[in-house]
């Protein structure tokens, strides 16, 4: 065996590690910001920061195989918990979601980002790729049964990035295309039944984003402010504690959901170039990460896995910049929250194990 | 069915997995571009758009309310005031539970279920973090009171503002007015960015009719407003100016003295200074509280003053209309004069009653037995009712309506208030447009003794006095002598307005009358000589007593026998003094009887206050 370098022996990717420092930093200056420069709020996302980081090297420890057998276990362990929320869940805007451990409360989807993909890249793993017809169904099963749970939370920003983590694996795991172009059509027609089946709040925010200047200050009220805030804030940006849609309280979940419009407002076009850069790197070291992979379990899941970031990112700028509809999904790494910082680090923490416990045969 | 067996293929496998990466990758590529032609369109593109639509969601521009005039009397007594008055303001956005609150307010202020009305209303359509009142005008009880326990009610607390009050109440209401919350009635006709933030405007009197100088202009301040409006910083201001302090000619001890003697009577006194139009005293009896009106009287107290048979809410003074009676024979006396129907000294023959030639009805004089041989000396000094019946027949219609036009019955006054009314001076033409009919000279007859059609309101009457006392100068009646500025005190004296000079053939006739106008009080045998008794200086008078309603030829008038609502109307006009008229009066009692009896020593009164505090009132 040949000699190990230091990340290797420590488990972590140091790009990797870099680039989500910067993102992470970037988050908490723009935190301090939109939080009405409330260090305390700095301070405690800090302390998530830096429990999600240890989580991620701890996670980075553990061999792939190891987190391989782990696949199936968690999968069952987060459907029964998805099915205690029904029961025993507390209710918080509207939906179902928390299950109140005492300690802290656990929203058991945020389990399903990451046992989803792994469960799905564990089935997949030892079977002959590209998949087959009944398997790709099965897949399909695995991946609709905690979809379906959380959306009858109902959380469907939340069910839409399970699934498009499930979704990513099997893409990477080669769906033929024929099946891709079926899915997108059975979608599409499936779509009045999905009309159907939404709260009303979810019919509102569907029809606001068609158009959200039919209820300025009702539901179209966060689309309108975050363009108002992207806009006003030009190509330079109006410098770090100067964005007046944030200050003044126009944009709502301004240090949650909407902190890329205070971003955005306070850098402009030019912070947007720069944090773009960042994701880019992240995502590109990633798919490496997921190519060099040593086992088809560790290619499908680090790609599934970077895929699921990339879709992260699309779908909280689109929803910020009013190219999609308001879904609670927060900017990766850079908002404030700690649930879903832990989710991500986990993520990451589990391409480093990928990557570091690589073995190499020395001849 | 055979179990297949599929052999991975490693090398395959990983080809294809980096084959959908490499497919990934060029989609997140073309999503990354899509997401910065985005930002490139609304950051770049876009950019003056929304900068527009993000500085007009942070920055508003407020009014600030100018500071209203003052109001003062000729003296220098403040009549309308800008109070600091003290209310309970309650922001609900910082209160949990509205209904609690209120009922442990009450244990410490009263608060009546209609304020708790107003307050819920105002709660809807105001934005949860303004302040809304809950209990306006607090004493000074409750506020120390309230002072004591606010450390139990957050988001609740004193606000001090600026409350009209006008510390005489009823006593100048028919001058002044008062103001109250502006409505939509008013919002049609005024300038709205004048009074952006203005809550009240004069509604009556002074008030009214003065309102652009009391109110002032409108300051702005431009200020930086979050999302929920509340106000972050000032960026600019512009200071309001505030408005004039207006100087009433009302002298308030004269006004005073005329309050005193209508005390529980209807009537009206005017009181003008004929060489300028300074209107002294201007009493319109009974009157009401101004006050009630500032912040909106309840439905009750307003419908009380509308039912109240004392019609409280008419300003007599320039809406009341009255017969003249006798008070024109003066002018009557000088259109006789000067259309050479009579000279002084044709006498009439006065049996105590007057008919037409060929007609049976007797038109009675007051005097039963008759006056006799009667001048127009004596006709004025005793009010000879024939000898005004034949004079009035002599002149006919025309020229009395013409002459008696030129000392402006039935015309407006012109006063600098409104509403004023023009009551009648009734024509031949009149009569055809009005009633339809052809004027008869039976009607001639009776507007010489001032009964018929004629109406007049008191100030007419004033004023017709004062061109009498001027010897036909006509001077416009005013209320505001000047302004001033409330900041720097800066007097703007306004001129007072004279209109055509009636000139007489002979000036002479100017005198003939006066004299018999004096003899009314002076002379033995006048009308008012109790009034003229002991004067330490000469005035002169006319009495009047108008009927209110027709006694039948065979019947006489009896007071005891009549309600008190149709007894005579009494009335007196008089200047003094004669030498050098600085003060003209016109007074109406309503069923107050006889002119002599009632009017007359009234005036006295407020002359022999005038005379011997000339100097305090000519300071003015």
């Amino acid at each position: 065996m040949e000699e190990q370098s230091l990340g290797q022996r420590l488990h972590i990717d140091f790009p990797l590690f870099f680039g989500i420092l910067v993102l992470c930093i970037i988050g908490l200056v723009v935190i301090y910001s939109a939080g009405g420069q409330d260090m305390n709020l700095v301070y405690r996302q800090a302390v998530k920061l830096l429990i999600a980081l240890v989580g991620m090297i701890i996670i980075a420890q553990l061999p792939p195989a190891e987190i391989a057998r782990w696949s199936f276990g968690l999968y069952l362990f987060g459907i029964v918990l998805l099915i205690l929320v029904i029961f025993y869940g507390d209710v918080g805007k509207g939906a179902q979601r928390w299950l109140d451990l005492k300690i802290f409360r656990f929203q058991p989807s945020e389990l399903m980002k990451l046992s989803v993909p792994m469960m799905v890249a564990f089935y997949l793993a030892d079977k002959s790729l590209p998949p087959r017809f009944t398997r790709v169904i099965a897949v399909c099963v695995l991946i609709a049964i905690p979809v379906l749970l959380i959306a009858k939370q109902p959380d469907l920003g939340t069910a839409l990035l399970v699934a498009a983590a499930g979704f990513s694996v099997l893409f990477i795991a080669g769906i033929s295309w024929r099946f891709l172009i079926i899915m997108g059509g059975l979608g599409a027609a499936g779509a009045p039944v999905l009309w159907y089946l939404m709260h009303d709040y979810q019919k509102r925010r569907v029809l606001t984003f068609l158009n959200p200047e039919n209820d300025p200050l009702g539901a179209g009220y966060h689309t309108i402010q975050s363009k108002i805030a992207i806009g006003s804030g030009g190509f330079y940006g109006k410098g770090w504690l100067n964005g007046t849609q944030s200050h003044l309280e126009f944009l709502p979940e301004r240090s949650t959901d909407f902190i890329f419009a205070v971003f955005c407002e306070e850098f402009g076009m030019l912070g947007v170039l720069f944090i773009l850069c960042i994701y880019l790197f992240i995502i590109s070291r990633g798919l490496y990460i997921a190519i060099n992979a040593q086992d088809t379990f560790g290619q499908l899941l680090a790609s599934g896995l970077t895929l699921t970031f990339f879709v992260y990112i699309f779908v909280n700028m689109g929803m910020v910049t009013g190219q999609l509809p308001v879904v609670g999904v927060p900017l990766p790494l850079v908002s404030h929250g700690g649930t879903s910082m832990v989710t991500l680090m986990i993520g990451f923490g589990i391409i480093m194990a990928i990557h570091t416990h690589r073995r190499f045969l020395s001849f | 069915m055979a179990k297949e067996f599929t052999l991975k293929d490693q090398d395959h496998e990983s080809s294809l997995i980096a084959r959908r990466v490499y497919i990934s990758a060029f989609i997140i590529l073309m999503l990354i571009t899509m997401i910065i032609s985005r930002i490139f369109y609304l950051t770049v593109l876009q950019h003056d758009h929304y900068s527009t639509l993000s500085k007009s969601n942070r920055v508003k521009i407020t009014p600030i309310p100018p500071i209203r005039g003052l109001i003062y009397s000729r003296d220098g007594v403040i009549l309308a005031e800008n109070k600091p008055t003290f209310s309970l303001g309650v922001i609900p956005e910082q209160i949990e539970d509205i209904d609690e609150t209120i009922a442990q307010l009450k244990k410490i202020v009263s608060i009546e279920e209609s304020d708790v009305e107003r307050f819920k209303k105002a709660v809807k359509k105001k934005r949860r973090f303004e302040n809304i009142p809950l209990r306006l005008n607090l004493d000074k009880e409750e506020v120390a009171l309230f002072a004591v326990n606010r450390h139990r009610f957050p988001g609740v607390d004193v606000v001090a503002g600026l409350n009209r009050y006008y510390p005489l109440g009823k006593k100048l209401v028919h001058t002044i007015g008062y103001v109250a919350r502006i409505d939509d009635d008013d919002v049609k006709r005024l300038d709205e960015s004048n009074y952006s933030g203005t809550t009240h405007i004069g509604k009556l009197g002074i008030e009214k009719s003065y309102e652009s100088l009391l109110h002032g202009n409108v300051g702005h301040q431009q200020v930086e407003v979050n999302a929920q409006g509340r106000v972050i910083r000032v960026l600019d201001r512009t200071a309001p100016k505030p408005g004039e302090n207006i100087h009433l000619t009302i002298d308030l001890s004269l006004q005073q003295i005329a309050i005193d003697a209508l005390e529980n009577r209807r009537g009206a006194i005017v009181a003008m200074d004929p060489r300028n139009g300074d209107v002294l005293t201007f009493v319109s009896s009974p009157g009401y509280d101004p006050n009630k009106f500032v912040n909106g009287i309840d439905s009750k107290s307003y419908n009380l003053l509308l039912a109240s048979k004392d019609k409280p809410l008419i300003n007599r003074v320039i809406q009341g209309k009255y017969p003249p009676g006798s008070t024109v024979k003066p002018f009557m006396g000088l259109i006789g004069l000067e259309n050479g129907v009579r000279v002084n000294s044709d006498e009439s023959w006065c049996p105590g009653w007057f008919s037409l030639k060929g007609h049976e009805h007797r038109y009675r004089d007051w005097k039963k037995q008759g006056h006799g041989h009667t001048d127009l000396h004596k006709a004025i000094m005793q009010s000879c009712d024939v000898y005004f019946y034949t004079l009035a027949y002599e002149l006919g219609i025309d020229r009395i309506f013409q002459g008696m036009s030129r000392f402006g019955f039935g015309q407006i006054t012109g006063i600098d208030i409104g509403g004023e009314k023009k009551a009648l001076m009734p024509s031949r033409e009149w009569k055809r447009e009005a009633i339809g009919q052809a004027w008869y000279p039976g009607e001639t007859l009776i507007l010489g003794i001032g009964q018929g059609y004629a109406l007049v309101t008191p100030l007419q009457l004033a004023k017709a006095t004062a061109t009498l006392a001027n010897k036909g100068h006509i001077i416009r009646p005013r209320l505001v002598s000047s302004t001033s500025n409330s900041i720097t005190n800066e007097v703007n004296a306004l001129p007072s307005h004279s209109e055509n000079k009636i000139t007489l053939s002979s000036g002479a006739y100017w005198d003939d009358v006066i004299t018999s106008m004096k003899d009314v009080v002076h002379g033995i045998g006048g009308t008012a000589w109790r009034s003229g008794l002991n004067a330490e200086y000469n005035f002169a008078g006319k009495t009047g007593t108008a009927q209110v309603i027709g006694i039948a030829q065979d019947k006489e008038y009896k007071k005891e026998e009549i309600a008190e609502e149709f007894q005579d109307h009494a009335l007196f006009i008089a200047f003094a003094p004669v030498e050098a008229p600085r003060i003209a009066i016109a007074i109406i009692v309503e069923n107050g009887g006889g002119g002599s009896k009632t009017a007359a020593p009234i005036a006295r009164k407020m002359f022999d206050h005038f005379m011997n505090n000339r100097d305090l009132i000519s300071k003015g």
